[in-house]
């Protein structure tokens, strides 16, 4: 499904974030990435969303070369893949429900489908009771479910998560990796970069380990060692 | 990626659909955003009240100078025996020409009879007029130009024609042309009318232009406040114009409540005005002048108001959506 082929990312001051990193994804597939702050996870992120260029190699998404799309196309790539990042990046003057919809209308959703789906997402979250609240008036772990039903509610084929967990209590990680597992089970892809321990040996799925923008581990099965 | 066919009624009922959400985010945005949304407006709102004023005031001048420029004419005085006819004549030959606006004949009754009018309070003169027992006036024709330069070439005109206006006698029926006492004032306000209609034409562009350039400012700050949420939007993968769309019709409202605020803010304004130069200038009546052209300058406000929120918006929005 996502395909990593001898990908190196220099910058114009040239600093190297990521050096020759080849891997792939199967569609299904919970996969997480670990490795210190600046070993290269959130460019990686980066360039599954089209932010980023790769300055040698290519990455492609269901056999399509990502950096090659072109840029009026980038919007509809972008809804086949949801996003949670560390800080919820949630719209502020958006209600919860509105935050999710956002998604759906930009995407030219219909209305009733908006109607019927945003509440059923918000109840997977478990935060249908605060769905006309605004992102003010919820609690971090609160906003990362709304950031996550945002993510999920058009149904992407694959959910990147940048950290999700970074700015959130244990109960509140604990809440949001159940979550992100749930999602998984129903067959979405998911592609997570944490530093959490906890949360890759609770997991107990595929980890790819990085430093200094290589890869120096891919455990199937894996544990987080640095 | 694959593309599936899709009819022209449906690509025609999503455009819609985008609008009606486009204009409905933009409106709750402006509604909650609060704070942001009032600086908007504020602003807005001073530049549109300086478009309105700066409107109001070019009127003022414009009319203050027509009536100064009105009071200038050159009169003609005719001797008491010139003959109505040769007057008429003169007065006939006067009006064919392309400077000159109009000609009133005041004969020799209605000259005295103004004079006495002008000198009522005088004793004095009324005595003497009394005493005189016979008219001593002339009849007078007082001549209008189109504009102050061209009294000239009506004198010299005057001139050569007077020369050939001959009473009995072989004397010149014209007894006196007052043109030369009014000359330098003439002048002056012409060159001083020009001059100033050129200034106010200056001055309005400047002041207009710096304060547009201040709402352009205030709302790209605005827009920068929001870069997170557009790149936010960006990643959720809405398009460009989707994007753009509800921070356009912010720019809009602003433009539309600021029009609405200026144009009420500007009653009491030239109320003010009007009430503080009475009896200084012999210019128009500013309220009078606001309320007749009360549509034209909404229009004006309305059009400028939201040209430039939508304006300002656009190009502030466009500089986080660049990939």
């Amino acid at each position: 499904m996502l395909k990593f082929d001898k990908v190196s990312k220099i910058y114009a001051d040239n600093s190297i974030a990521l050096a020759d990193v080849s891997f792939s994804v199967a569609g299904g597939e919970f996969i997480s990435v670990v490795g210190h702050s600046g070993a290269g996870k959130t460019t990686l992120m980066k360039m599954i969303l089209a932010e980023e260029h790769p300055s040698e190699g290519e990455v492609l998404f269901e056999n399509v070369n990502i950096h090659k799309l072109r840029r009026d196309r980038i919007p509809e790539f972008r809804r086949r893949i949801g996003t949670v990042f560390q800080d919820f990046r949630l719209l502020p003057n958006k209600t919860a429900y509105e935050n999710v919809a956002f998604a759906m209308e930009a995407a030219g959703k219909p209305d009733e489908l908006i109607q019927t789906d945003v509440p059923e997402v918000l109840e997977l979250v478990g935060l249908v009771d605060k769905m006309w609240n605004f992102p003010g008036q919820l609690s971090g772990g609160e906003q990362q479910r709304v950031a996550i039903a945002r993510a999920i509610i058009n149904q992407p084929d694959m959910l990147v998560a940048d950290e999700p967990t970074g700015n959130l209590d244990p109960v509140n990680t604990f809440d949001v990796v159940q979550i992100l597992k749930k999602i998984n089970d129903l067959g979405t892809t998911v592609f997570l970069a944490t530093h959490n321990k906890g949360v890759i040996d609770f997991l107990g799925k595929r980890v790819i380990t990085m430093e200094k923008g290589k890869i120096i581990r891919d455990d199937p099965t894996g544990k987080y060692v640095l | 990626m694959t593309t599936q066919p899709v009819s022209t009624f449906y690509k025609m009922q999503n455009f819609l659909t985008g609008i009606r959400r486009v204009a409905k985010q933009g409106f709750v945005t402006f509604w909650r955003a609060g704070v942001v949304s009032f600086t908007g407006v504020f602003v807005s709102t001073v530049t549109l009240f300086i478009i309105g004023a700066v409107i109001i005031a070019n009127a003022f001048l414009g009319a203050t100078l027509t009536e100064l420029e009105g009071k200038v004419d050159v009169n003609v005085y005719f001797v008491t025996t010139a003959a109505e006819e040769d007057i008429m004549i003169l007065k006939g030959k006067l009006e064919a020409l392309p400077e000159v606006a109009y000609v009133e004949y005041v004969n020799r009754e209605d000259a005295l009879a103004r004079f006495i009018e002008r000198n009522k309070g005088d004793a004095d003169i009324t005595l003497a007029i009394d005493e005189i027992g016979e008219n001593p006036l002339g009849a007078v024709l007082n001549i209008k130009a189109h504009e102050p330069k061209q009294y000239l070439s009506i004198v010299s005109y005057l001139e050569t024609q007077t020369e050939n206006v001959l009473a009995a006698g072989n004397q010149s029926i014209v007894d006196e042309v007052n043109y030369a006492d009014n000359q330098e004032i003439i002048d002056r306000l012409s060159a001083l009318t020009t001059s100033a209609r050129e200034l106010g034409i200056f001055v309005s562009l400047i002041v207009i232009a710096m304060s547009a350039l201040v709402t352009a400012s205030t709302v790209r700050l605005a827009i920068y406040n929001s870069r997170q949420e557009i790149s936010v939007m960006r990643l959720v993968g809405a398009n460009n114009s989707y994007i753009r769309g509800p921070f356009v019709i912010e720019g809009v409202m602003y433009g539309f409540v600021a029009a609405i605020l200026s144009a009420a803010i500007l009653y009491p304004a030239t109320l003010w005005v009007t009430k503080t130069t009475e009896g200084v200038f012999g210019g128009i009546n500013v309220v009078q002048y606001y309320v007749a052209n009360l549509g034209q300058i909404l229009i004006i406000l309305l059009l400028s108001g939201i040209v430039l929120g939508m304006f300002s918006s656009y190009l502030a929005v466009r500089r986080y959506l660049k990939a």
